[in-house]
């Protein structure tokens, strides 16, 4: 099959687009978990995703915790343990440490807040993220790191063959992005099983609706909390692992969570496959925006365009493609 | 009622009242320096529909809270299956059996009528999170059974041609029977209502009584219940108990509470010379 250069050049920039698409999605998911549950929006998720890629990596790699703090003690001098643990290890190790977190915000945090408007509970989010950030320098110290768990990077050489013979051109499609589909599904595919299906999933919707209501049919709010909270933290350390593989551990990570907020105009704040939706749109449309409309404007459009194109739905459609329009009856 | 046995009575329709389920001893809950609730004692019956009634601000929701544990209160004590009953969380409560309904409706109006329905039947579900993962079939067979009883619950209601609907949708009126099937669902041993005719036309508040006398009739279920409406409070309880500015002022049957001076003072208010 022989295709026009340019139609070729375009079918690579949006297959790239919908895979990187899928990484907004998985911040976002994480996002929309904790909305769902409790109404609050979590400043902190990116935030989240950092700390747990930083806690995976000290883990991993036998980091001393805390260390820049314990050499402050004269004649101390740590550095490391010495060892490296096998990254599945390090991955459910730091699974766990979420689910502490999880735990601790619940206690020192939440509980406190019960029944209070959710603008408070945001900013109680926007605090966490800043100590969380802080204890994750503190921790593990400012450093940039590499991350590695195995997953395999560069050039995709299945692909690369596959559209030379159809096109004779081949596609750069990075294997990461593939890995990171391929994740993405099987989190979202559990994420809507947990949420539709089970009983922790009911009771879960039933928090996220009423507390008084949900408090009368005799679901602990708080064993509700500490579970979304876990699993918020672990959509974190899933995006963080994918993000830090892809760029490297750092500060920067967190600030994902910001290209996720346009993610989630899209797609809408209560709805899982909207997340998901809202990352390909975003992801393709700024590959292909900076394709045919990049060269004319000088380029570097992925810096706005989702915000632009998350304007424009605020505009016209507010709720999102998938999220629920409140109904107030009076 | 003081000629009542130990072990109950038969009513003047001839059902059977069994032995104290709950009791509430010498209540007294307090709001900062506000009395609530001034050292009240009354006990519940097994199989009973028992009345909480009083001028607005009387304390009765507040009484109602505190069974179903939403107020701690300061003093007295709370005795249900002739144990006393420390204090417990909301959730902890419900998971004892006791069901309630609340004035102002909470429903979770973003779901269906039937997943609300449903979600009274959260504490019953035995299989877990891991589990559920697991055993796929069975935790489908025991969603099956629930759904059972729920239909059952459903067309006891006659709310069959609204399941699907989200509650969001329902008028007043239907949502009031929506959170009564919710409360009905966990089976409980005693069911509190609150205010369950409040805002209601005489045809739905006739519908309301006749669900409440037959769910006593048809399930047995203990009922304590909030009213603003003597006339339907009369014919419904076996027992009111009478409050007003938080303490109680009468006890006893419909026709004995009728007759009691403190009773008529308080809701057609004393004559000063």
């Amino acid at each position: 099959m022989v295709l026009p250069d340019q139609v070729l050049y375009a079918m690579e920039a949006a297959l790239n687009g919908l895979l990187s698409g899928v990484m907004y999605a998985l911040v976002a998911l994480g996002f929309v978990l904790i909305f769902k549950a409790s109404g609050v929006f979590n400043y902190a998720q990116g935030v989240m995703a950092l700390f747990a890629a930083l806690t995976l990596v000290g883990i991993q790699q036998g980091q001393v915790p805390f260390a820049d703090v314990i050499n402050l003690i004269p004649g101390v001098e740590v550095h490391g343990f010495g060892w490296t643990v096998p990254a599945l290890l390090a991955i459910v190790l730091t699974g766990l440490v979420m689910i502490g977190m999880a735990l601790i915000i619940e206690a020192l945090i939440l509980k406190h807040l019960v029944n209070q408007p959710p603008i408070i509970l945001f900013m109680a989010t926007i605090g966490l993220a800043y100590f969380l950030e802080g204890l994750g320098d503190t921790m593990w110290g400012a450093d940039i790191k590499t991350m590695d768990v195995g997953l395999p990077q560069g050039m995709s050489g299945t692909i690369d063959t596959v559209t030379n013979a159809w096109f004779g051109y081949g596609f750069y499609v990075d294997q990461l992005n593939i890995v990171a589909t391929v994740v993405a599904a099987v989190l979202v595919a559990l994420l809507m099983l947990f949420s539709q299906y089970s009983k922790q999933g009911r009771a879960l919707r039933a928090v996220a609706d009423d507390h008084q209501a949900a408090l009368s049919v005799g679901i602990s709010l708080r064993f509700i909390w500490v579970l979304v909270w876990s699993i918020a933290g672990f959509v974190a350390l899933v995006a963080g692992i994918m993000w830090g593989a892809r760029s490297g551990v750092q500060f920067s990570l967190s600030l994902i969570a910001l290209k996720a907020l346009p993610v989630l105009m899209l797609g809408g704040f209560t709805s899982i496959p909207g997340a998901i939706v809202g990352g390909l749109i975003i992801g393709v449309g700024e590959q292909l925006f900076e394709f045919w409309v990049g060269p004319l404007v000088g380029g570097a459009t992925e810096n706005w365009f989702a915000y632009v194109l998350a304007l424009v739905f605020l505009v016209f459609r507010p709720q999102g493609l998938f999220g629920e329009k409140i109904i107030e009856r009076v | 009622m003081n000629d009542m046995a130990q072990d109950g009575y038969t009513t003047a329709d001839g059902r059977k009242i069994g032995g104290v389920l709950m009791e509430m001893r010498n209540i007294t809950l307090r709001f900062g320096g506000v009395k609530a609730i001034t050292d009240i004692s009354f006990d519940i019956r097994e199989g009973e529909i028992r009345a909480i009634i009083g001028p607005n601000g009387a304390g009765k929701s507040s009484m109602l809270n505190v069974i179903s544990g939403f107020y701690v209160p300061q003093e007295g004590e709370v005795w249900f299956h002739g144990q006393r009953r420390a204090p417990m969380k909301p959730y902890e409560v419900a998971r004892q059996g006791i069901a309630r309904t609340f004035q102002n409706i909470a429903l979770f109006d973003g779901m269906s009528v039937l997943d609300n329905i449903m979600t009274g039947r959260l504490t019953m579900m035995k299989t877990g999170l891991f589990s559920q993962a697991l055993w796929w079939g069975r935790a489908q067979a025991e969603e099956t059974a629930h759904r059972e009883k729920v239909e059952r619950i459903i067309d006891f209601l006659e709310i069959q041609t609204i399941r699907k609907t989200p509650v969001g949708r329902l008028p007043y009126g239907l949502k009031k029977r929506v959170e009564l099937a919710r409360a009905l669902a966990a089976e409980p041993k005693l069911l509190l209502l609150d205010e369950p005719m409040a805002g209601m036309n005489v045809e739905e508040k006739e519908d309301m009584s006749r669900f409440i006398l037959d769910v006593n009739d048809e399930f047995g279920t203990t009922i304590a219940l909030i009213e603003h409406d003597m006339g339907v409070v009369m014919d419904l309880s076996d027992r009111v108990v009478v409050m007003d500015y938080g303490k109680k002022i009468g006890d006893g049957t419909p026709d004995q509470v009728r007759a009691n001076q403190a009773v008529i003072d308080a809701y057609l208010g004393v004559a000063h010379d």
